[in-house]
């Protein structure tokens, strides 16, 4: 970290996205907990967090309309980027080089590799699932606006999406911890050259200007 | 101690037992609203505000009798007026006091993520501990018979409590004793279904072939009951619900999904780690820092 001379020369996420992603991040494990306090019993003591079970009500609806908003911008910034491509679903074949580090069996990743992208596809199904439940289930303002049988398909869709959002985002937290640099990517911005050869060449090749794609292992 | 229950049969959103060492050894208690013999006099619904010290805004006239035209958290009893037309053409006038049900199997109970905001007692009363709701109206979202509604106010669910502070020191509950036709009576379950054997065997001598105990199983039963001239048809009661149950969709959303769900959440998380154990980090190599180094 402190090796002077480790060029992090790359700049891979701005300060605009980065501030974007943490708020994202923020919103979403507010979100995730005051929620996850009203999943199961074993978690209420999460409300405790929130200033108890009332207030934990109050503001879970508020937090994730806040948790919505910052994604919005988040997935503008990066849409275009996480489109799947046809490489992506042989990466994805091959995933069990990805889960044992055989990176260089993969083809060429570019910004993004098909593992994030599926990441975000779930994200934004997960996110339009809870927004669109969330506001049917919020009983303050808009649940009376709807037969109970809307209400009932919307808490299951609710409880469902959220399951399959916090399951993705842990697998999401944990693969920046695995990948060594994503975290200070996101953190600091840059990567080194190395890491962005080795994890999205075609992204390397792509911002350095370098000639056409090599073949064979590097 | 302060005052306490310790017949708690079922608490909400609690995996361990509720203090429920006090049975009911008399057996579970219930309403039996006897519609045949229901004036509309709403002599019930105005020794529910008495007791409960709940006065309802007042409302408009909706051009039928029914007054207020629906439940609301001030008032958890209401008469429903309906005009039916039977086959040889006679009016019937069908009267039926609405409320809670009081399930065997309480939807509400089930629906419910605040601790203890929903209890069941050992005599089959389902009541609602106000100071431990959130007001999230999940009660709302799951009850069969759309009877709980939060009030605007505090935000807390109300309903019928079948006075569980009078029954708990053996009195009836207040509609019952106001009650001037004996359409409206309380005892034990047992005595409750007896009684309306008897009943429905004095209406079908009288031309209600169809007459029954309205008792649904789909819900295990109910600690309210009626008695109906038209048990085959408990819709031409103000859309009494013929075979009320707990939504499938309320089932999936809180049954056994919810542990199994909580966890593949730790079991994901649990995955991460051992990957980390087993495979470790990917991490970069001084030799693909040299393979950028002569490729940028």
């Amino acid at each position: 970290m402190s090796d002077p001379e480790r060029r992090d020369s790359l700049v891979r996420y701005s300060a605009n996205v980065r501030t974007n992603h943490w708020l994202n991040a923020l919103g979403f494990i507010l979100a995730a907990l005051s929620g996850l306090a009203l999943f199961h019993p074993a978690l209420f003591w999460f409300s405790n967090l929130f200033g108890g079970g009332p207030w934990t009500r109050i503001l879970h609806p508020f937090i994730g309309l806040f948790a919505v908003l910052v994604f919005l911008v988040l997935a503008a910034a990066v849409w275009e980027d996480n489109r799947m491509r046809p490489a992506d679903w042989q990466w994805v074949r091959q995933w069990r080089d990805v889960v044992n580090n055989r990176e260089d069996r993969l083809p060429e990743v570019g910004r993004y590799n098909a593992g994030q992208k599926l990441l975000f596809l779930v994200i934004v199904v997960g996110m339009v699932g809870l927004l669109l439940s969330g506001i049917v289930i919020w009983r303050a303002y808009f649940s009376l606006y709807f037969p109970v049988g809307v209400v009932r398909l919307a808490s299951l869709v609710h409880a469902v999406c959220a399951f399959a959002l916090i399951c993705t985002i842990l697998i999401h937290i944990y693969a920046a911890f695995w990948v060594k640099g994503s975290v200070d990517a996101m953190v600091r911005g840059t990567v080194t050259p190395g890491w962005a050869w080795k994890h999205h060449r075609a992204w390397f090749r792509q911002i350095t200007h370098a000639a056409h794609p090599r073949t064979g292992p590097d | 101690m302060p005052l306490q229950s310790l017949d708690i049969i079922r608490r909400s959103a609690t995996t361990t037992p509720a203090p429920e060492i006090r049975h009911s050894y008399a057996g579970t208690v219930a309403k039996l609203i006897d519609t045949s013999k229901c004036i509309g006099c709403k002599a019930c619904q105005v020794a529910c505000m008495e007791w409960n010290d709940l006065r309802d805004e007042i409302g408009t006239n909706v051009g039928v009798y029914d007054n207020p035209p629906d439940l609301t958290p001030q008032s958890w009893t209401v008469m429903r007026f309906a005009e039916y037309e039977n086959p040889k053409g006679d009016l019937e006038w069908l009267i039926r006091k609405d409320g809670c049900m009081h399930c065997a199997d309480p939807g509400c109970l089930k629906a419910c993520p605040a601790p203890g905001a929903i209890v069941q007692y050992a005599n089959g009363i389902v009541d609602f501990q106000e100071e431990n709701c959130i007001g999230c109206g999940y009660c709302v979202t799951a009850c069969p018979f759309d009877v709980p509604r939060i009030s605007k106010r505090d935000h807390k669910a109300y309903k019928c409590t079948l006075c569980s502070d009078r029954v708990a020191v053996g009195l009836e509950p207040a509609c019952i004793k106001a009650c001037p036709t004996g359409a409206l009576v309380f005892g034990t379950k047992e005595d409750m279904q007896q009684h309306a054997a008897e009943r429905v065997e004095d209406l079908k001598s009288r031309g209600f072939e169809q007459a029954g105990l309205y008792d649904p199983q789909g819900v295990g039963g109910t600690h309210v009951m009626y008695v109906l001239h038209h048990a085959d048809q408990p819709q031409l009661y103000s859309g009494l619900a013929p075979d009320p149950h707990i939504s499938l969709l309320v089932r999936a959303w809180k049954g056994r999904t919810k542990p199994l769900a909580l966890t593949l959440m730790a079991l994901t998380a649990l995955a991460g780690f051992f990957h980390f154990v087993r495979v470790g980090r990917n991490e970069v190599g001084a030799s693909d820092e040299a393979a950028a180094e002569k490729r940028s």
